[in-house]
């Protein structure tokens, strides 16, 4: 398993956010997080992320224990997030933000590879390069969080909520690039809103209700779960 | 590569500072030159034919004005690196430049408990008084860290009245009777030493030595990993980290280097006064330099002089001037806070803005009121 996460509690001062989650993501998988608003899911990718220290259980990533591991160790080790509501920094240029996501690599001519790649992935960052992030559309900073997160070569790559705020036609867009991502050999967990698409995409999912894990299974399983069905799937 | 894709940014901008980025290096190296000559020579600007005596009025004791202005610009570079460049809301700052000056005054005046084993020269006292200052920087950012906007804004806050209170009241400070006899700055010529009492003009040449070492210094950093981390901490704190900048670090930095700009600050304005007491670091103080970055226009170094300058300049430039039977120089702060409100008004990222300033700017009204 690349990360195990097992019986992980979280507090926000005296909030508790995550009452002992436990959950997997295998190498190479694609693994969805559902669950309504404000059931830990971001919460979830906070504590991987290293974010937000954990009051209980552990963290396990690449076969360490990484629950007390810093931040920009974990960058370095292959954790890279793309955080709700996309935080691209607004003041940079689109090239700078995709340069801030290679932050913690030297290695020149392997960063240009990968600028390379991430303007393939999203033909429409190349030619808004010199361009402020804040000046993009709404989609268009979703696509550059995504791209700075690849940045540093991720082993894993957390999404979080890629497709809020998109049209129906770039969520197909931004779904059908994140499996490719996942083709080209990086493991996803995924956070989203969209269910539906979520589940049909990704080959494990799990269902986070009120800081806990209440149901796990394939994502096919769980798209045709009658209770699912009900709670997330707006059933038409 | 980052100041390849600023300087594509700054070319297609308007304004005196796009047309600044546009020029080739050698007349962008000539202009700064020829600023820095000029700057060095504002002791005579009396003697421009018009506009002089425009700049210095009778009220003026133009030689003192621009020693304090000289401090008043460091004091602003400084806290450009704390509020500017890191986004940090400092209140507090001149605690700063208090420790910089108590710091000297301890190592150096007769009427410190420590001269019986110190009484150094001005210069040697120097390097302590620094050093203690970024500790000082050290010991308020340690635990403010993890607070941020108005919560660190109340906090720094006290920390100048905490230091304000601890020169009042306690012995070795020594309330309002303060430090005497705090030496000058060293230094000879044709007999007599540099550095007197009655002219204030080789304090503002050295003041401007040493704002331009603080501005190489400063902007080499801000073109290093550091100011790119500061930058990113700046722009989206969480963002930055998880991007692995390592954000406790570099606040650390940018409240340990702010520190040592406004001790900076401190020690030459005890060289310079040779009395420093309590009375000497109010808390408005803090405001007024804070009120000079942003008016001049934070995170950019030449708004942080321009503003510092100004900000020392027009209260100074009030006196003797009066209107019916007031002085102006009565009014100084409510004209002063007139004139802040104007500016603001019609230039909301400062006199000199930043780009990405303003880019940032837009991006948070954006959070607030959604359209
Ligand atoms: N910084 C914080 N301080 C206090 N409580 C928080 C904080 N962040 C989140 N919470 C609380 O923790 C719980 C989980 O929040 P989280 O953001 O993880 O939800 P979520 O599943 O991502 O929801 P959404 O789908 O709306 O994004 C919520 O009850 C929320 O109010
Ligand atoms: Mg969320």
């Amino acid at each position: 398993m690349l990360l195990e996460i097992d019986n992980v509690t979280l507090a926000y001062g005296r909030i508790q956010a995550l009452h002992g989650i436990s959950l997997t993501v295998g190498q190479g998988e694609v693994v969805a997080l559902i669950g309504a608003n404000g059931a830990g899911k971001s919460t979830t990718m906070r504590a991987i992320s290293g974010l937000r220290p954990v009051s209980q259980g552990t963290i396990r990533f690449d076969g360490q224990d990484i629950t007390k591991l810093r931040a920009d160790l974990r960058v370095i080790r292959g954790v890279s997030q793309s955080p709700e509501g996309r935080g691209i920094f607004p003041g940079m240029t689109v090239r700078d933000n995709l340069e801030m996501g290679a932050y913690t690599r030297r290695n020149r001519s392997e960063i240009d590879e990968d600028l390379d790649r991430a303007f393939t992935l999203f033909p429409r960052l190349k030619e808004r390069e010199k361009q402020p992030g804040g000046t993009l559309s709404g989609g268009e900073q979703q696509m550059l969080a995504v791209g700075r997160a690849l940045m540093s070569r991720p082993k894993l790559l957390l999404l979080d909520e890629p497709s809020m705020g998109l049209a129906p036609m770039l969520i197909q867009q931004i779904f059908d690039i994140i499996v490719e991502i996942n083709q080209q050999g990086t493991t996803v967990l995924l956070v989203e809103q969209n269910a539906q698409q979520a589940l049909s995409r990704a080959h494990r999912a799990y269902v986070l209700e009120t800081g806990r894990i209440v149901k796990e299974g394939t994502g096919a399983e769980l798209l045709h779960d009658p209770a699912v069905k009900d709670a997330y799937l707006g059933v038409a | 590569m980052t100041t390849t894709t600023e300087k594509a940014t700054w070319r297609s901008s308007g304004g005196v500072r796009g047309w600044f980025g546009r020029q080739p290096g050698w007349v962008r190296g000539i202009i700064v030159l020829v600023s820095a000559i000029l700057a060095f020579l504002l002791p005579y600007a009396a003697e421009v034919p018009l506009i002089g005596p425009q700049i210095v009025t009778e009220g003026i004791d133009w030689p003192s004005a621009l020693f304090n202005m000289s401090y008043y610009v460091l004091l602003a570079l400084g806290l450009n690196v704390v509020v500017g460049y890191a986004g940090l809301l400092d209140l507090g700052y001149v605690g700063f430049f208090a420790v910089g000056a108590y710091g000297t005054a301890l190592l150096t005046s007769p009427d410190s408990v420590l001269y019986a084993d110190t009484g150094w020269k001005w210069l040697m006292a120097v390097p302590v008084a620094l050093a203690l200052t970024m500790v000082a920087g050290l010991i308020l950012g340690w635990p403010t860290l993890r607070l941020r906007g108005d919560y660190l804004a109340i906090v720094t806050l006290g920390f100048a009245e905490i230091i304000r209170i601890f020169a009042t009241s306690t012995t070795t400070l020594r309330g309002d009777r303060g430090f005497a006899s705090i030496p000058h700055p060293p230094g000879m010529w044709n007999g007599k030493p540099i550095f007197g009492v009655t002219d204030a003009v080789p304090y503002f040449w050295l003041g401007l030595v040493v704002i331009i070492l603080v501005i190489l210094g400063v902007r080499n950093l801000d073109r290093s990993r550091v100011g790119r981390s500061w930058l990113a901490i700046r722009e989206d704190e969480e963002a930055a980290e998880i991007m692995g900048v390592r954000t406790i670090k570099y606040k650390l930095w940018a409240f340990a280097i702010g520190a040592f700009i406004g001790g900076l600050g401190g020690v030459l304005f005890a060289g310079e006064q040779g009395f420093i007491n309590s009375q000497t670091f109010v808390l408005q103080f803090s405001i007024l330099v804070l009120a000079g970055v942003v008016m001049g226009g934070s995170g950019n170094m030449a708004g942080a002089i321009l503003g510092g300058a100004l900000i020392s300049y027009i209260p100074d430039r009030l006196r003797g001037i009066s209107l019916g039977d007031t002085d102006l120089y009565e009014y100084r702060f409510a004209l002063f806070g007139l004139v802040i409100i104007i500016i603001m008004v019609l230039r909301p990222q400062g006199l000199i803005p930043s780009r990405r300033r303003a880019m940032e700017l837009k991006d948070r009204e954006k959070e607030v009121a959604p359209q």
